[in-house]
């Protein structure tokens, strides 16, 4: 059921321009001073409307921190990302698992990111430079912005892996 | 009309009526206006450097301090604990944007010190803390 509805999603990828193409939108100023500070302000088509939601009504016990807003810009920025999100199914430019709120576990993500492709390998993850895979920032230096194309990626040089 | 202390000059008063969100201020106004808030409560109290850097090296839960993620030299820039990002220095004299903001402070004290030490710090803890902060040089 699952990969049925995943394959037209995977075809329509391909087919279309790139996703980076897709995120190239700047984070609004109060996006950016609230949920950028912590890590960049992810972009908001990078999960669906379900998991931002979720994300939203658990700021007080955000990922183990408190990330609690006044209710008010709470709202406003909840309505930001609902208007926002990838398309709940169907869509494979952002399938978060059903279970998690995360980006960095979907299997987009983890497909874009996989051991071996452009330079990117396990112990890179773990370098201090990078740390974390949330850490978009690291290697995509204009993350900040809402960019992520790939000539904007310099992967950390303390490696010793080739940056581009 | 109330009837107010003789002494309080009429500029402070109104000071003091400015709702914490009143906008851009200074580190410095935001010390005593915790200060202020700390003497209410008990009347001696003085901000202290010294106990505002012992509790910024405090180990709270899971180990957290505020200078895990804002370094032991709060002048130089930080890095967040979990997702690594960099955070700029805190201390005003390495970074004139801290504590220009009284409302953007309230926020960070409040999350942080529930972070760290799973309770809110008290008006004299914040005023400890920042007469630490504004005591470190680059
Ligand atoms: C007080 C710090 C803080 C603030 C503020 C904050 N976050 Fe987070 N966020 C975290 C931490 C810590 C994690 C977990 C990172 C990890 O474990 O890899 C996280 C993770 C996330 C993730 C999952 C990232 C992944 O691994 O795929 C999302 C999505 C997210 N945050 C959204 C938001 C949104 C939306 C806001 C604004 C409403 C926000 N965050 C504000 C600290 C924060
Ligand atoms: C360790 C370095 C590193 C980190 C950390 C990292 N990325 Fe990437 N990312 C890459 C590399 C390398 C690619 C592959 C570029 C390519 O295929 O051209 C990539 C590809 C991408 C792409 C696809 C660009 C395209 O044109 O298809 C997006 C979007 C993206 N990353 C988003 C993120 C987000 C969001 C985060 C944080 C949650 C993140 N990345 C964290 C290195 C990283
Ligand atoms: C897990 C990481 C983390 C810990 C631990 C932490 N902070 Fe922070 N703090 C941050 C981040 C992230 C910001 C916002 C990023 C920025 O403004 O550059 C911040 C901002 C602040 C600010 C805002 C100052 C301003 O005017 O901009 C204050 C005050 C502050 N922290 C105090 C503390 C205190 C006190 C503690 C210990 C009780 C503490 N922090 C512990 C991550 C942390």
């Amino acid at each position: 059921m699952r990969r049925a509805l995943l394959l037209p999603g995977l075809l329509a990828l391909a087919a279309g321009p790139g996703l980076a193409g897709d995120l190239v939108s700047p984070p609004s100023p109060e996006y950016r001073e609230e949920c950028g500070s912590c890590h960049v302000a992810y972009p908001p088509r990078l999960l669906d409307g379900a998991a931002w939601a979720r994300v939203m009504a658990g700021l007080a016990d955000h990922f183990g921190t408190d990330a609690s807003l006044a209710s008010a810009t709470r709202d406003r920025l909840a309505a930001y990302l609902a208007a926002r999100a990838a398309p709940s199914r169907g869509d494979a430019s952002a399938p978060p698992r059903p279970d998690t709120s995360r980006i960095t576990t979907s299997a987009w993500f983890l497909r874009k990111h996989r051991d071996g492709h452009d330079g990117l390998h396990a112990a890179l993850w773990r370098t201090p430079a990078v740390g974390n895979p949330a850490n978009c920032g690291a290697c995509h230096r204009a993350a900040a912005e809402g960019r992520y194309s790939e000539h904007e990626i310099q992967l950390p040089v303390s490696t010793g892996a080739s940056s581009r | 009309m109330p009837k107010l202390p003789r002494q309080t000059p009429l500029l402070a008063l109104l000071l003091g009526l400015l709702p914490l969100h009143a906008g851009a201020q200074s580190a410095a106004g935001l010390l005593e206006r915790y200060s202020e808030e700390a003497r209410r409560e008990a009347p001696a109290y003085a901000a202290s450097a010294a106990r505002g850097e012992a509790l910024f090296h405090q180990r709270g839960k899971d180990d957290w301090r505020c200078a895990g993620c804002h370094t032991d030299k709060p002048v130089v820039a930080g890095r967040h604990l979990v997702t690594g990002k960099p955070i700029a220095p805190l201390a005003p004299a390495a970074n004139p944007e801290r504590f220009n903001d009284a409302a953007r402070a309230e926020k960070w004290f409040r999350r942080n010190c529930k972070d760290v030490f799973e309770r809110p710090c008290s008006a004299a803890e914040k005023g400890d803390l920042l007469a630490y902060l504004l005591e470190q040089r680059p």
